[in-house]
């Protein structure tokens, strides 16, 4: 390595955040800590009817007994959960707010900053977007237009209200809230996320889209996403984070659960910016997500593609149960580290349908003094006939002093899957460098064009409006110019 | 003067490479580099271009007014310098039309010139591409990637023709390449030889210059311009070898 590159590394271990800031807005929270008292106050707040408490209150008592699971490759202090809120609203938002005249302007000005327009002049075309603020939904952009196609797109806690049959039978069927410490953690403190339900034969039009904001200081995010396919349906979902600039650790804590019936669809994209904590070390999101699609018809199929550069701790590992036959599951991931972040992500997929099919690109760049480790699990159960996976998983090391870590397991019951795994890691080609800079481009510009190109793959995966946007994300993630 | 050598001696992982050499190419001047292998050719292009591998014992460079050891490796390239490679490196997932798009601005920049804009850039692209024959389906791919000798050298030719340098230096662009290919690239470099731009072309063989016509031919044998004349002694060499100037 010589000695441009590593001032330009340098340069870039200065991480730039720029949706650092906070709103100043008054909010309201229950005391800290997790307690009976609390799951009783969210509910409270929320309207909830009796039977949802009830499942709040079982879940807690299940996670009362766990232990957090310790097998990733992390290291992080011990989380207080007593000294955390867990939950905080923008004052007067006991009801969701019919329309944006009785939103609090401040907040308005926010997403703006953000560059998601909520103004009915000014959305997004072709996007409609639910936003979440710390706990709770703000607005949901274009809900008019996709009820005449009988799609259902909410906040979950009006899904509660006005859908309890489908939350009654899907919600905690792909992850049951049992499965682990912060799956029952979720089920008991969730606050918000969005719904949505794809009637039989709709192909929704445009793409759906949430936007989850951490504001409120020392405040967990415990959002819950849950979207149902229903036969012969497609539907696109993206969410996007983001979080103010602070020096203690935040708790983020999220479950997304998909359902694709028979011959349904769903590809969900994330572009996850939590903050990712300063050069040092101090602060950031600690981000320990479940997610999990489950391929309950024949010929459904579940897609994630994941751009992963922000969060001081990322734990996620998008699966699929490829349950239906010939059902088919893919996991896209691009995941950058920077300074001292650490990601231990990767996917899991159970192939339980004959013929079923699996693919996983994983794409990792480290950078800094970070740790970027893949893990995944493909398995075959024993009635899984001829079902395949692909698996690639390629490491970008960019310096001397990050860390790259590749953890495939494989187990097969079934003679007759076809499993391929590739996997390679590299340093960052001084040739490729030299090349692009002898035409006449800048170190950064170099770094930042060939990082983008190792992730071309996973990138073209997400929806066109957001793919350009992610690549400017993944640009900033290396060099933190933009201010 | 418009590229002036002087005295250059450099060594790389201790071993002297150049040794002491001395050259002086004008405006409109074209200026063709002949020798052994090992004889540092390809050191004095990747010296001249800013390669950082490489420790400069002695002398100086003197590049359009500039002392070239005060410039990196992309000032060096935004001021007009152009390093045709021998062996171009593959760069997977990016597409030559946003990478040259950026080179060019980035120069034009410098120049403190407009930047050009993305639908003028890809009009251009594409009738540079069909000057050279090069099919508009190869610019859809990533630079470099998967591509023949002989289409890399053509990519080469290609970018140098959009970035329009005033000194190209051309290193063993004929390796490799069948009498076809080699046409297209001669062909694609006279098209663009002006009384304002420079060539130096280093080669192994005297083939190329049956297409490409020096004013120039020097001779380097160890590290040094050993003898300078004109095209009468790419003949002798073509003729008795490299063996009498060793």
């Amino acid at each position: 390595m010589n000695s441009d590159t590593l001032n330009t590394l340098n340069s870039y271990s200065i991480n730039k955040y720029k949706y650092g800031f906070v709103t100043e807005i008054d909010d309201e929270k229950p005391k800290k800590g997790l307690n009976e008292d609390t799951i009783k106050f969210i509910s409270l707040k929320k309207n909830e009817p009796e039977w949802m408490l009830d499942w709040r209150l079982k879940a807690y008592s299940k996670w009362k007994k766990m232990k957090e699971p310790k097998w990733a490759n992390l290291s992080f202090p011990e989380i207080d959960y007593q000294d955390i809120y867990y939950y905080s609203a923008p004052k007067g938002f006991e009801k969701k707010p019919k329309d944006l005249s009785e939103v609090d302007p401040k907040l308005i000005e926010t997403y703006n900053k953000l560059g998601i327009p909520l103004e009915e002049q000014k959305v997004l075309a072709g996007v409609a977007v639910d936003v979440v603020f710390d706990s709770v939904s703000v607005a949901t952009t274009y809900k008019g237009e996709l009820e005449k196609l009988g799609i259902i797109f909410c906040s979950i806690g009006e899904a509660i209200q006005k859908h309890p049959d489908l939350i009654k039978k899907y919600l905690g069927s792909v992850i049951p809230p049992g499965d682990h410490s912060f799956s029952a953690l979720n089920s008991a403190v969730f606050t918000d996320g969005s719904f949505v339900y794809i009637p039989e034969g709709v192909k929704c039009p445009m793409e759906l889209s949430t936007y989850f904001r951490i504001n409120a200081e020392n405040t967990g995010q415990f959002e819950r996403t849950l979207i149902i396919a229903d036969k012969g349906s497609y539907v696109s979902y993206l969410e996007g984070c983001t979080a103010p600039k602070r020096d203690d650790n935040q708790l983020h804590a999220a479950n997304v659960e998909l359902i694709a019936l028979e011959g349904a669809e769903i590809k969900y994209s994330t572009v996850q910016n939590w903050y990712p904590g300063d050069e040092d070390g101090r602060g950031g999101i600690y981000n320990f997500v479940t997610k999990r699609g489950l391929c309950a018809g024949k010929n459904s199929k579940i897609s994630w593609t994941q751009v992963e550069t922000g969060s001081a701790i990322t734990w996620k590992y998008p699966s699929c149960i490829l349950k239906g036959d010939n059902s088919i599951g893919e996991f896209y991931s691009v995941a950058i580290t920077n300074n001292f972040q650490q990601a231990d992500t990767g996917t899991k997929m159970t192939h339980i349908g004959k013929n079923t099919k699996s693919k996983i690109i994983s794409k990792g760049i480290s950078l800094g003094k970070s740790q970027n480790t893949y893990r995944g699990e493909v398995s075959f159960l024993r009635k899984a006939d001829k079902a395949r996976n692909y698996t690639q998983c390629d490491s970008l090391l960019v310096g001397n002093q990050c860390g790259a870590h590749t953890v495939p397991y494989i187990d097969s019951k079934n003679n007759t899957a076809v499993i391929e795994h590739e996997a390679s890691t590299s340093k960052i080609n001084e040739d490729q460098l030299y090349y692009c800079r002898q035409r006449g481009l800048s170190h950064e510009e170099a770094v930042s064009l060939i990082v983008n190109g190792f992730c071309k793959q996973v990138l073209q995966e997400l929806p066109m409006e957001f793919a350009v946007e992610a690549q400017k994300l993944v640009s900033i993630s290396l060099e933190g110019s933009v201010g | 003067m418009f590229l002036e050598i002087k005295d250059l001696s450099v060594k790389i992982e201790n071993k002297n490479i150049l040794k002491s050499l001395n050259l002086n190419i004008n405006k409109g001047e074209v200026h063709a580099i002949m020798g052994p292998n090992g004889s540092g050719k390809s050191t004095l292009a990747n010296v001249l271009a800013g390669k950082e591998d490489y420790e400069i014992l002695n002398g100086s460079i003197n590049f359009k007014d500039n002392d070239l050891f005060d410039l990196n490796i992309e000032e060096r390239a935004q001021e007009g310098m152009f390093l045709a490679f021998q062996y171009p490196v593959e760069i997977p997932g990016v597409n030559i039309t946003p990478f040259l798009h950026s080179a060019i601005n980035s120069k034009r920049k410098r120049m403190n010139e407009e930047e050009i804009d993305n639908l003028s850039f890809a009009k251009l692209l594409k009738s540079k591409a069909s000057d050279l024959g090069i099919n508009i389906d190869m610019l859809k791919r990533s630079v470099n990637t998967g591509f023949s000798g002989g289409e890399k050298k053509r990519y080469e030719i290609l970018q140098m023709s959009i970035l329009n340098p005033d000194l190209a230096i051309l290193d063993e662009t004929d390796s490799g390449l069948d009498i076809d290919a080699l046409k297209i690239v001669t062909d694609g470099v006279n098209k663009l030889k002006t009384k304002d731009n420079s060539f130096l072309i280093i080669t192994h063989y005297q083939k190329l210059l049956d297409y490409i016509k020096p004013d120039y031919v020097h001779v380097m044998v160890n590290g040094s311009i050993v003898k300078s004349g004109g095209s009468e002694i790419a003949a002798e060499i073509e003729k008795d070898g490299f063996q009498k100037f060793q």
